[in-house]
């Protein structure tokens, strides 16, 4: 799978938050797409990720 | 031949600009010409754009809107006058893009925020003295009043939140988020793309401290998402927002936002 254009290879299929979690991103401070489409929060626990996905995390810091 | 002299049409049988001027208008001392300051003596042609301008000189409303428009980009103010531009958060990035999004002639602005003006904005934020204590989106409106008051501002001091989103933004193709926390941000971003999948999100992550001003940069991670900043200074104890590179971001999202209006997606 490419996350944020790096490769990756999954052993196993995992959720979408297990994902985010292992790769240190804040689940409210983030925002997803997931093959082209942005993907609702209430989903991230649902949704698994697979080695064909292609997986966009724009993660925000504050201040404006 | 017919050309455009402060607004107006003119038949003309002269194809000299300095001709033209000593005609219609000898006193003016600055000529603009399809949107260029110009003291070259060009050879018009059809439908040509110029702007006399005497200054000094309070001109009527029905020639200031005309003369306003001399410096944009003549073909590229009409697209930019039917635009509808949603700003939400009117701190340091919002009121400095509210601001550049009036003077570029955009024809209609919602602004939205809940807060008003308090002392500690003024390092940044497009407020005066006089707006202590003010709605920011009442100061805003007193602002751009009185910088174009040829655009529509419709205001909205509520707090953005998951529930009110969809009400809010509805009525708008290009939504500018310009929040200050990143939880308010990414809740934003999230519920316009889901909700309303053509709508275009100019969003900001990363603009505090004083780091390279090029750190900063618009990117276009998704399909209908910008995000303008450096994504990685972050607002904090010992590492302030300050009013440089605040507006290098205010400018970034106000170009983007221009840039969408015109179709233009590439960054």
């Amino acid at each position: 799978m490419l996350l944020n254009g790096k490769e990756f290879i999954l052993d196993s299929e995992i959720s979408l938050t297990t994902l985010l979690e292992k790769n240190n991103f804040q689940i409210s401070k983030v925002a997803v797409e997931i093959n082209g489409d942005i993907c609702p929060k209430a989903n991230f626990d649902k949704i698994t990720i697979s080695n064909q996905d292609i997986i966009e995390v724009v993660s925000f810091v504050g201040g404006g | 031949m017919r050309i455009f002299i402060n607004g107006k049409k003119f038949d003309i049988d002269e194809f000299k600009l300095h001709t033209i001027k000593n005609k219609y208008f000898p006193e003016a001392d600055i000529v603009i010409y399809n949107g260029f300051e110009t003291v070259e003596n060009v050879t018009l042609v059809e439908n040509d754009i110029i702007h006399f301008i005497k200054k000094g000189v309070l001109p009527s409303e029905d020639e200031l809107e005309s003369l306003m428009s001399a410096r944009h980009t003549p073909f590229v103010h009409n697209k930019v006058k039917e635009a509808k531009v949603a700003v939400a958060g009117l701190g340091g990035l919002g009121s400095n893009i509210a601001i550049m999004l009036a003077r570029t002639g955009i024809g209609k602005l919602l602004l939205v925020d809940f807060d008003i003006v308090e002392p500690s904005n003024l390092n940044r934020q497009c407020y005066y003295i006089g707006h202590l204590g003010m709605k920011k989106t009442e100061a805003m409106v007193e602002q751009i009043k009185n910088i174009n008051p040829f655009i529509e501002v419709e205001t909205r001091c509520v707090k953005v939140e998951q529930n009110n989103i969809v009400e809010i933004f509805k009525d708008y193709k290009i939504v500018c988020e310009a929040f200050d926390k990143p939880e308010y941000k990414a809740m934003l971003v999230n519920q316009i793309m889901h909700h309303f999948p053509n709508t275009k999100v100019v969003a900001s992550s990363g603009m505090a401290g004083y780091y390279r001003s090029n750190k900063i940069q618009t990117t276009h991670p998704f399909k209908n998402l910008f995000v303008c900043g450096d994504n990685e200074n972050e607002a904090k104890a010992g590492q302030g927002l300050m009013a440089p590179r605040v507006n290098i971001c205010a400018g970034h999202q106000a170009n983007a936002i221009l840039r969408l209006i015109l179709e233009l997606e590439d960054v």
